[in-house]
């Protein structure tokens, strides 16, 4: 059976069903992440003291990543302008980008994450480094799943281009919008995890 | 060229534009937070403005919410309050055990 509205928009919401559904996705993954933010206020209003995180953290890289994931919000809606645009060469060029930004974002990670581990600076050491590791860690993990479907339009979204351009353009946009979440996610764990 | 061409031009302008204060937003915290010496209350609220400003323009450009359907809205409007309450809800418990 085929998806109803995957082209056109749906006449009662205005929408396509996968970009209501993504945002539904989204709503979700806001209270996940809200949750973790939830847990390091109480955490942090209840403790004595509180590591300040520049003072145990990489904050040049950090600050890097931030650069980092702030380009790769401009490649991928570049990437989807290009497909509304029609322009499919440069479509693959941006969607690349995007990909390759993101595995820039995670090979930081690993120098980060090995250079704490290298010190004995667990999740077990103290509150800080536990929600420290709980909320980079997911984050990064959501970075590697957009990287995936990023990654599996890059590759085989000509199908998609060669049976309808707007078909393809629909779903890089709702890729984008979870890249971009990601990207918003970390806009607000740098300054409370690494600057605070 | 024509006016959806227009409006795509016009688009990506706003992309660039945004990208640039993304990247001087990103500077300012960090500057704020290395070199203004603020007491901790006021350099976290400095931090969270900065981080609200940049995150609205990740929202409503990159996202398109400036020009969305009103049904997206109304699910992010259901949204935010249940995040305001999952995120002040706890103190509404212990209000005196909460310090800075």
């Amino acid at each position: 059976m085929e998806i109803p509205y995957r082209i056109e928009a749906r006449p009662d919401t205005g929408l396509t069903n996968g970009k209501l559904g993504t945002w539904l996705f989204l709503a979700s993954e806001v209270m996940l992440f809200g949750a973790l933010f939830a847990t390091y206020i109480v955490l942090r209003a209840g403790a004595e003291t509180w590591p300040q995180g520049r003072t145990l953290l990489n904050v040049p890289l950090a600050t890097f990543n931030t650069v980092v994931l702030i380009t790769s919000s401009v490649t991928m809606v570049m990437a989807w302008a290009s497909c509304m645009r029609r322009q499919f060469s440069r479509y693959r060029m941006f969607m690349l980008l995007t990909v390759l930004l993101g595995a820039t974002f995670l090979v930081a990670k690993y120098f980060e994450y090995s250079a704490k581990v290298h010190h004995h600076l667990l999740p077990s050491t103290n509150n800080f480094l536990a929600i420290y590791y709980t909320m980079t860690g997911l984050h990064a993990a959501h970075v590697f799943g957009g990287m995936v479907v990023n990654g599996y339009f890059w590759a085989f979204g000509r199908r998609l281009w060669e049976i309808e351009p707007q078909w393809l353009a629909n779903r890089v946009e709702n890729s984008g919008l979870f890249w971009h979440f990601v990207d918003l996610v970390w806009i607000f764990l740098f300054p409370v995890l690494y600057l605070l | 060229m024509d006016e959806h061409a227009v409006d795509l031009d016009r688009h990506v302008r706003g992309y660039l534009i945004v990208f640039g204060a993304l990247l001087l937003g990103t500077l300012l915290t960090v500057v704020a937070a290395y070199w203004l010496h603020l007491p901790l209350a006021l350099s976290v609220a400095v931090a969270l403005l900065i981080a609200c400003f940049k995150g609205s323009l990740v929202a409503l450009y990159f996202m398109h919410l400036i020009s969305e359907r009103k049904l997206i809205y109304v699910v992010l409007a259901f949204t935010a309050l249940f995040f305001l309450a999952l995120l002040f809800g706890p103190f509404l418990t212990d209000l005196d055990a909460v310090s800075l």
